[in-house]
């Protein structure tokens, strides 16, 4: 089992008329992984999605969902999906959308279950229409986990929820990993895949341009923040060979470097009076930002998990 | 984790197989809540229940009694055409309004997605407004054995019930039809755009001049009114105006139902293969 993907699109193009919306892409979901796809708008996300669904075909390669044609029914009856932007009916009630979602497995947990994993039990009676939009992206987690997939496909699940019910879905998410599922994560946050992923895939135009743990990706990308109290003018440090970008904000200075130990030697040598230093790590973001500026056939491309 | 009993490792071994049992309920479950949510929505459920016996009552049994005078082939026909105007409503709006509107939101897509059973979204659907002509040839009947007084056998009440309940499957098919191809807007217009020239050609409620009587051929209301009056033994509006058959009476009831059996299956496969492909 550990060797096979549970989905996987290998060689998959597709386009929509002109636009190449993929491009060659390679993505495999491996057993137990959180795997966050990222991506700028247009990067490519939303199509391999629905390629590894069965909404789409490709055009050319292969989409495979559990070693089957996505379009197969007993393979789809493993997995679970969230949506972003699904309206179901509003006359319904809570509990009777989950009833209804979980007839379509073999081997379901009840609605009731469902609801009291996500914390949504309190609502099971209430109609769907009346629900507040975070209150309906979590009966939308019961919808999808209700019948215990192996492989849950959650697009952007935590948008318009608030920090507890955030850190719920957060909590559930790693629980449901650590008994053995697999995720694929959409998520415009990215401190959401920090905190979640096993694994980050980032497209941008059609292609994987990395793929990786957290830390590699943070690796593969050299800058640090720097920031500290200095007197010293922003044009002067942004000056510097090593300095990225620089903004003030009052005394401070928030400075990112390619080079962290060069920056911080001039600054000791160009104001000896500097306070309150601090040398971070880049985070997710700032690698996000590098790799989807950068371009596809650079040095980023490789596979860097392995 | 909390006290949640949950565990994924039930299906952990499973192959995606349904035994026939679960895949019956999951078919019952889609219909049962299609059923459910249709009654609960009161724009969709007041006019198309409401209309029909309102309308009949009005013009079928009062204004039409009136003028002929109380004649009982008069309340007989009134009864079978105003039956037939009954049922196309829900079959045309109840799906094309509901599919294109669900369409637009996301919801088959997420059918798609999920391991809903084959069908089970139009067979819902189709059932839901089966169920739903049935309540109104319930109300209908009840109204015209209360006070239209067609004279026909408790035999002939149900014969006409089943025919409507299964002649709205033709008018079901083309609202599928349109709500898989307009926008969520739209549909209720191009629903109506079917659906007026349906009923007036169909003859229901005037007999039609000779000029337009060769149009009748392209609406199933002529049909199924054809069928329903046959089945009672009474002649159609038109051929009651001129005193004698009229050019409708060249169809006969073989052809009428196989027309309407074309209907209903062309625009439920070219819906179909538009869901399976777009969603």
């Amino acid at each position: 089992m550990n060797n096979e993907s549970l989905a996987e699109l290998s060689g998959v193009s597709k386009r929509y008329g002109k636009v190449v919306a993929l491009d060659g892409m390679e993505l495999q979901v491996r057993p137990a992984e959180l795997l966050a796809v990222l991506g700028p708008n247009g990067a490519g996300k939303s199509t391999a999605i629905s390629l590894m669904l069965g909404l789409q075909t490709p055009d050319a390669g292969t989409a495979r969902l559990f070693s089957q044609s996505p379009l197969n029914l007993a393979s789809r009856r493993h997995i679970g999906v969230m949506m972003q932007e699904v309206a179901l009916p509003p006359e319904l009630r809570v509990r009777e959308h989950v009833d209804l979602v979980a007839s379509y497995y073999p081997d379901p947990m009840t609605a009731e279950d469902a609801l009291r994993l996500t914390r949504t039990l309190p609502l099971a009676a209430r109609p769907y229409g009346k629900l507040s939009n975070g209150q309906k992206r979590q009966v939308q987690f019961a919808i999808a986990v209700v019948g215990r997939p192996k492989l849950l496909f959650l697009d952007e699940p935590t948008v318009g929820l608030d920090l507890a019910a955030r850190e719920m879905m957060w909590s559930r998410l790693r629980e449901l990993v650590r008994q053995g599922a697999s995720i694929v994560l959409t998520t415009h946050y990215l401190e959401e895949a920090e905190a979640l992923a096993d694994r980050v895939v980032v497209l941008a135009k059609g292609h994987t341009i990395a793929s990786g743990t957290v830390n590699q990706l943070r690796s593969l990308v050299g800058r640090k923040r720097i920031t500290c109290e200095t007197s010293l003018p922003p044009e002067l440090v942004a000056a510097w060979p090593e300095v990225q970008t620089v903004i003030r904000d009052r005394a401070r200075l928030h400075i990112t470097a390619s080079n962290s130990d060069a920056v911080v030697k001039r600054l000791a040598m160009a104001d000896g009076n500097f306070l309150d230093l601090e040398v971070h790590r880049a985070g997710l973001a700032e690698a996000f930002t590098e790799l989807t500026q950068a371009e596809p056939q650079s040095e980023l491309t490789q596979e860097v998990a392995s | 984790m909390s006290a949640t009993t949950f565990s994924i490792e039930n299906n952990r071994t499973g192959r995606g197989e349904m035994s026939r049992a679960k895949l019956w309920h999951a078919y019952l479950t889609e219909t049962k809540y299609e059923c459910l949510r249709a009654l609960r929505a009161p724009a969709f459920a007041i006019p198309f229940l409401l209309l029909p016996i309102v309308l009949y009552v009005l013009f079928g049994v009062f204004l039409a009694g009136s003028m002929s005078h109380g004649d009982p082939t008069v309340a007989k026909i009134m009864f079978v055409n105003w039956s037939v105007f009954g049922v196309m409503g829900p079959g045309m709006f109840g799906f094309g309004m509901f599919v294109a509107s669900e369409r637009e939101q996301g919801l088959l897509t997420l059918k798609r997605a999920l391991p809903a059973p084959r069908g089970s979204y139009l067979l819902a659907k189709m059932i839901m407004a089966t169920l739903f002509a049935a309540i109104v040839m319930v109300t209908l009947v009840a109204a015209a054995a209360a006070v239209g007084r067609p004279g026909l056998t408790l035999g002939q009440y149900i014969g006409v019930g089943l025919l409507d309940m299964a002649g709205s499957l033709p008018f079901c098919a083309v609202g599928l039809f349109i709500g898989t191809r307009a926008s969520a807007k739209s549909a209720p217009a191009f629903a109506n755009l079917a659906y007026l020239p349906f009923m007036h050609l169909g003859g229901l409620f005037y007999p039609l001049p000779r000029s337009v009587q060769p149009l009748e051929f392209i609406s199933p209301a002529f049909y199924l009114d054809k069928l329903g009056l046959l089945f009672v033994g009474a002649p159609s509006l038109d051929q009651l105006a001129v005193g004698a058959a009229g050019p409708s009476s060249h169809v006969g009831p073989t052809m009428q139902v196989i027309v309407l059996a074309a209907v209903a299956f062309t625009f439920t496969a070219l819906a179909i293969r538009r869901l399976a492909r777009v969603g």
